[in-house]
């Protein structure tokens, strides 16, 4: 049946994901609605990660079923670029490509993947350049930026596919605190826009402005979830009490 | 439309009339023509030889990433072979003990060779650069980190695509200066094809100074020869290389 | 796990070979004794057809002491111009990172210029062309065929000791040279305490490689009248004039090769791998 906005756009349910003998997601169920703001919290190793590469289908499901815009990702016939124009990922690492220069960088894949008309997608690319306000940077090499700039770039590759739901896998955790403020202004406008954004991180001040749920998962489980304010101010389990504690 | 080198190789009779100098290979049209024969066959010989071992080199970078054990296995002996052995008794296993094999008998009874020297040499090269150039390219894919994969197919590459604009150009770039380091050996070993009497310029230049008895000059032209032949690759590989480093990547 | 990486380098290092620590697998002993035995089974399936003449693996056993004597002359030789080479070769890339101009160009066109000569070439110049004997004042020093192949190898031995010197000093980060300077050392001081030995660690393994690439080299001699190893299988091979005893006499011969190098090369990458500089 086709999807529609009042749906969910990604529907997770009951996924289970096991690297050889560990399980890493034991059954997580979760909805996110178009134009919220997710923020996914938890210790290291509790399969966060995991789950947004589950998303993205770049990690096969064992059990379980995640839907985003009604179709599903764990199909064997998925047609992967379908489901990659609709879903943008942004990784801890940046990635960007090192041979290309920043503009390069964020037309790639729509010339060479989704073939669109090279000056709209150059046009296209440099208003999204100066959206992340590094206009002057697009002759520049990933060499020759700095941590925080990169990431802006990789957001702004990300968003040159035009996705309905942007990813962010603990994005800011490999920059320095300077640079981390830039970058989560640009999310946060992202956001504003009213772009669906799931984000993974660590960064507990900034999950409680932009977020319109915050969920918390540990050792693979959704321990709990709520808006961000009832959150911080009362969890409810035992175990998100003890996190908060460490973290805050 | 001919050039008239005439007096420029008439410079030379005159320096060997008075000097002693003897250097035929200008003056002299029968020795001038045997060199420029033997020049040609070298260059041939190291082009064929740089073309197939890059070839070589590539689909065998290729299998040793299958997933098959067997193939990787074949793969890692025929390296291991090849780099752990001298070059000189390849070619000699190759011409003396396989040749003796390969052989028709024509119709006066005579066995002629099937494979030429010539031809012999240039697999045996090309499978010994070969093997170098596996293990160069191997070691350039997976200096690419899988984020980077995973990267471009979660901007909707196929992984034929992803390996097609991504990985590959960066593997390449990061080989390039292991890769130019072997191609430049490569043409150095051409030489060992004197051998088994391939008619490179090593061969003709002894045949020539065996008639000629002037084996100073010759050998100083064939120094002078090689290296500039060497040093030409080596600058040509120098521009293309810098003219795709990565800016702002220095490698360790 | 995938997301709990603190290294993020933009590529990964570039590591020639290196997978995985070495193992004595069953398939290297299988693989060695395959093709031996094929080859031998070869020559027997042909000498049992030529009736009254001995087998395969007893002619290879007769002249063994033979062979193994022209290959101790392979690795005598390498082991000489392994020392002349870099004897010669340490001063010379020294040279080439020293503050005289003139110094430096000198000795960075002699290393380029050795670098780019073919090995069989300079093998050929060094046999034809340098006296069979020296006199110094009044002593003679016959210079025999083998030790003017040796001199001839060590050139380009020299050649690469020399990039592999300059290679190394360069790689030290500069902050140790600023480190040294900070506490009035001179430059020879920082060069003979703090620089070169730390060098020695880079050096080695690409050191050792070329060695392996000097004794897998030596056979050359052979091309210009040396009575080593290959020469010898050639003899060895007109006086017993059979052809079945082509493929596996020279397969004999690699074997001997390859059993000498393949352990230097592992134990290359093992060091290497103890020596990585992250």
């Amino acid at each position: 049946m086709p999807w529609t906005p009042d749906q969910p756009l990604v529907s997770i349910k009951d996924v289970h994901k096991a690297f050889g003998n560990v399980e890493v997601l034991k059954g997580i169920t979760m909805d996110v609605m178009k134009r919220e703001v997710v923020c996914i919290i938890g210790p290291s190793g509790s399969g966060k990660s995991t789950l947004l590469r589950c998303v993205n289908a770049l990690v096969p499901i064992e059990r379980g079923s995640i839907l985003v815009e009604g179709q599903e990702v764990n199909d064997p016939k998925l047609d992967k670029l379908a489901l990659r124009r609709k879903v943008g990922m942004v990784f801890q690492q940046y990635n960007l490509f090192p041979h290309k220069t920043a503009l390069e960088n964020v037309m790639m894949a729509p010339i060479h993947v989704l073939k669109r008309d090279r000056k709209e997608v150059e046009a296209q690319a440099r208003a999204l350049i100066a959206k992340v306000r590094l206009t002057g940077k697009e002759a520049s090499y990933p060499g020759e930026l700095s941590g925080g700039q990169q990431q802006r770039i990789a957001i702004a590759r990300s968003l040159a596919m035009n996705p309905d739901v942007m990813l962010f896998d603990e994005v800011t955790a490999a920059l320095d605190p300077e640079t981390v403020k830039g970058v989560l202004v640009t999310i946060r406008e992202l956001a504003e826009d009213g772009m669906t954004c799931m984000i993974v991180t660590h960064e507990m001040g900034f999950a409680r402005e932009v977020a319109n749920r915050i969920y918390f998962t540990d050792g693979g489980v959704l321990v709990e979830h709520a808006p961000p304010k009832e959150f911080f101010a009362n969890p409810k389990d035992a175990r998100t009490r003890q996190f908060l504690n460490q973290i805050i | 439309m001919a050039l008239d080198l005439q007096p420029i190789w008439d410079c030379f009779r005159v320096l060997n009339e008075t000097t002693g100098i003897k250097l035929t290979i200008f003056y002299d049209t029968f020795d001038r023509a045997r060199f420029f024969n033997g020049f040609l066959t070298s260059v041939r010989l190291m082009a064929v030889c740089l073309v197939a071992s890059v070839v070589i080199g590539v689909v065998g970078a290729w299998i040793q990433g299958s997933r098959l054990r067997v193939l990787r296995l074949v793969t890692q002996g025929y390296i291991q072979f090849f780099r752990n052995t001298p070059p000189l008794v390849q070619l000699y296993f190759f011409y003396f003990a396989l040749g003796s094999y390969l052989k028709i008998t024509s119709g006066n009874g005579i066995a002629t060779p099937i494979v030429s020297n010539f031809t012999w040499a240039a697999i045996c090269l090309s499978f010994y650069a070969g093997a170098f150039n596996v293990e160069i390219f191997r070691a350039g894919i997976e200096a690419v980190p899988r984020e980077t994969l995973e990267a471009a197919e979660s901007l909707g590459y196929s992984r034929l695509k992803a390996y097609a604009y991504v990985i590959l150009p960066l593997a390449f770039r990061i080989s390039l200066p292991a890769l130019n380091n072997n191609l430049v050996n490569l043409i150095k070993t051409t030489t060992i094809a004197y051998a088994i009497a391939v008619p490179e310029m090593l061969y003709v230049a002894n045949q020539i100074w065996s008639d000629e008895s002037n084996v100073p000059e010759m050998m100083n032209v064939l120094l002078i020869v090689y290296v500039s032949l060497v040093g030409l690759l080596v600058w040509v590989m120098g521009r293309w290389e810098r003219a795709l480093t990565i800016p702002g990547y220095s490698p360790v | 796990m995938i997301a709990n990486r603190s290294d993020f380098a933009v590529l990964k290092p570039f590591r020639l070979g290196a997978r995985g620590p070495f193992r004595f697998t069953i398939w290297h002993g299988v693989a060695l004794l395959a093709a031996l035995a094929i080859a031998v089974g070869i020559g027997e399936a042909q000498a049992q057809a030529a009736a009254g003449k001995p087998g395969i693996v007893e002619t290879i056993l007769k002249w063994t002491p033979l062979l193994a004597q022209g290959f101790a002359l392979n690795i005598a030789m390498s082991f000489m111009a392994m020392a002349i080479g870099t004897a010669v070769g340490v001063p010379l890339g020294l040279a080439q990172i020293s503050l005289l101009p003139p110094v430096r160009t000198g000795s960075w066109f002699v290393t380029q210029f050795f670098r780019n000569s073919p090995w069989l070439v300079l093998l050929f110049y060094c046999m034809l062309l340098l006296p069979f004997e020296l006199r110094i004042g009044n002593t003679i020093i016959p210079l025999p065929g083998w030790l003017k192949s040796t001199i001839g190898l060590s050139l380009p031995v020299m050649a690469n000791v020399s990039e592999l010197v300059r290679g190394a000093v360069r790689s030290i980060p500069f902050g140790q040279w600023e480190a040294a300077e900070s506490v009035a050392m001179s430059r020879r001081q920082t060069l003979t305490m703090v620089i070169l030995p730390q060098c020695i660690k880079r050096m080695t393994p690409p050191w050792m490689n070329l060695y392996a690439i000097l004794t897998v080299a030596t056979p050359l001699t052979s091309v210009v009248g040396v009575s080593e190893a290959m020469t010898l299988t050639g003899d060895i091979l007109s006086s017993e004039a059979r052809t079945e005893l082509l493929v596996p006499m020279y397969l004999y011969l690699l074997l001997w090769f390859f059993i000498y190098c393949y352990p230097i090369a592992r134990a290359t990458l093992a060091l290497e791998k103890r020596f990585a500089v992250k």
